[in-house]
């Protein structure tokens, strides 16, 4: 799946981000329905601010994304659509690659079109 | 190589792109300043661009469409909301109708460019957009142009595999 186009070092994030029993029971609690951090919280013996860590790890690894509504936040491990967002921003990236190039061939053009005047 | 790195974040719907040039600060300034110049790389080409509208100042409008190999048209506009020559520029960039209107029921994206000098002679381009969603992105990069961003992802998964 994700390992499939992602760079090496998102890989590592994946990984990174999988090697712990409570951050694999986020996603898995998270990918049934949303909930809230502060639910989260109230699930394992630790922290609030343990469990917002453990939820950033997973948020960097692309695995649950996070979102706002007043005062809290839903975490939902949401992979489609991280996944869709991915691909859509790798086209972008492409098309920028491509204006790059042809910006590049610009600048060459009109330098020789100088020269030769 | 030109470009130096890219970073996209797909939850904050984000990509940076660093790019060199070995050409003075002035002369890639020029190629966003001059209409003529853009139309020759905005579009990819097979969906070469027509720059119909161009205020390039703060507050200034810009209208173009790209036109497709079957005829297909694809409008877009920016708003320039900051310009400082000949080193930042930042526009909302978005998908037009039919007639070149912006449309407004689809949001649009904020692109921020910077050039720096890095050292004498050469120039660093930071491009940032910003997307507001990603329905509003998978609309602007299929509209009109699906079969031209067909061709370029598959180059997106040799780079990856």
């Amino acid at each position: 799946m994700v390992v499939d186009y992602l760079p090496s070092e998102q890989t590592d994030k994946l990984f990174h981000a999988l090697s712990d029993a409570t951050r694999r029971d986020i996603v898995e609690r998270t990918l049934q329905r949303e909930y809230t951090v502060s639910a989260l919280a109230r699930l394992y013996p630790m922290s609030f601010a343990a469990v917002q860590k453990h939820v950033a790890v997973l948020e960097r690894a692309e695995l649950v994304a996070k979102r706002r509504q007043g005062r809290e936040q839903f975490v939902r491990s949401d992979v489609a659509t991280v996944q869709r967002a991915q691909r859509l921003l790798d086209h972008y990236e492409d098309l920028w690659r491509g204006r790059i190039d042809r910006m590049r061939k610009v600048l060459e053009d009109e330098e020789s079109k100088g020269s030769g005047r | 190589m030109t470009v130096s790195s890219v970073v996209t974040d797909p939850v904050a719907l984000t990509m940076t792109l660093v790019a060199d040039f070995n050409e003075s600060v002035d002369r890639v300034w020029e190629l966003w300043r001059n209409p003529r110049l853009l139309e020759r790389w905005w579009g990819p080409p097979t969906y070469p661009a027509t720059m119909t509208l161009f205020e390039f100042e703060p507050g200034g409008d810009v209208r173009y469409f790209m036109s497709g190999p079957a005829g297909e048209i694809a409008p877009g506009w920016w708003h320039l909301t900051l310009i400082e020559a000949p080193h930042r520029i930042e526009f909302d960039n978005g998908v037009a109708d039919d007639t070149g209107s912006p449309r407004k029921d689809l949001p649009s994206m904020k692109v921020r460019v910077a050039l720096s000098e890095e050292t004498p002679g050469t120039t660093r381009m930071v491009i940032e957009t910003l997307f507001p969603s990603t329905e509003a992105m998978e609309t602007f990069l299929t509209m009109g142009m699906k079969e031209g961003l067909t061709g370029a992802v598959s180059q997106m998964d040799v780079l990856f595999t």
